[in-house]
């Protein structure tokens, strides 16, 4: 894989708990085959699963592109949601918009966005009101 | 100890075992709210949970835990069931609490 990249692209479905995490569990399984350090892969699967989570429940559903190169692999969820009013507010631990359905599905504890920092080395929100989010992540292979 | 052994030393009732049954339990968590265990949840540990929708064998897979216990007599829903035979996720039922099943656990490691 020197001096190659391998992308890959997803579609999210709006308000479909079945098919979310299909995308995650796709990539890890590449990552597995790429034989990638299996710290990295739970880093990349988890911020890339919360993230399709959030999608499905505030967003309307989206797509995710993927490039992985042996140095880096690079995560853009785009949605086409309603925009994050404020992101400061939505960054802190335990603050959730998520209402009762979401929550009785285990999610909706306002840890989604900080645990997507917390596993990814670099994280870029660019939202807009009425038209959707870009939430960009990249996890490096050999960041220490 | 493997999934198998734990099941049968703890008197699971299966719901699926599959294909991972002989692998090894190195550790056990807790937890209902996904983020979390998403966070905390290790590679080969037996994940105790009361939450029983799609989103249990994704969360497993993610996490690479060994096995999932749903504890308190709560079962996995249809589609989730679905998803672990799918994912070749071992996953057993029982009727006691999550406390009981941990404390079990600790016997077994």
């Amino acid at each position: 894989m020197a001096n190659s990249s391998v992308k890959l692209h997803y579609e999210v479905a709006d308000n479909d708990f079945t098919v979310a995490g299909e995308a995650s569990g796709a990539v890890k399984k590449v990552l597995r085959q790429l034989g990638f350090p299996s710290d990295v892969i739970r880093r990349v699967a988890v911020s890339m699963y919360e993230c399709e989570i959030n999608m499905v429940i505030h967003a309307n559903g989206g797509h995710i592109d993927v490039e992985i190169t042996p140095d880096k692999i690079r995560m853009v969820h785009t949605d086409k949601g309603p925009g994050i009013k404020d992101i400061g507010q939505a960054m802190q631990k335990g603050f959730s918009t998520a209402n009762e359905e979401v929550r009785q599905l285990g999610f909706g504890a306002g840890m989604g966005l900080p645990n997507m920092q917390r596993y990814t080395d670099e994280m870029k929100i660019t939202t807009e009101i009425g038209k959707g989010t870009v939430v960009d992540m990249t996890v490096y292979v050999n960041k220490f | 100890m493997t999934v198998k052994d734990i099941a049968q030393r703890l008197s699971l009732t299966e719901a699926f075992s599959g294909e991972n049954v002989d692998r090894e339990v190195t550790g056990c968590y807790i937890g209902d709210l996904l983020s979390l265990v998403m966070s905390k949840a290790q590679q080969g540990d037996a994940w105790i949970t009361v939450q029983g929708n799609i989103n249990v064998p994704a969360v497993s897979t993610l996490t690479d835990c060994a096995m999932v216990i749903i504890a308190e007599n709560m079962k996995l829903d249809e589609a989730a069931l679905a998803r672990a035979k799918m994912e070749e996720i071992p996953v057993y039922y029982s009727e006691k609490s999550a406390f009981e099943i941990a404390c079990g656990i600790k016997e077994c490691l």
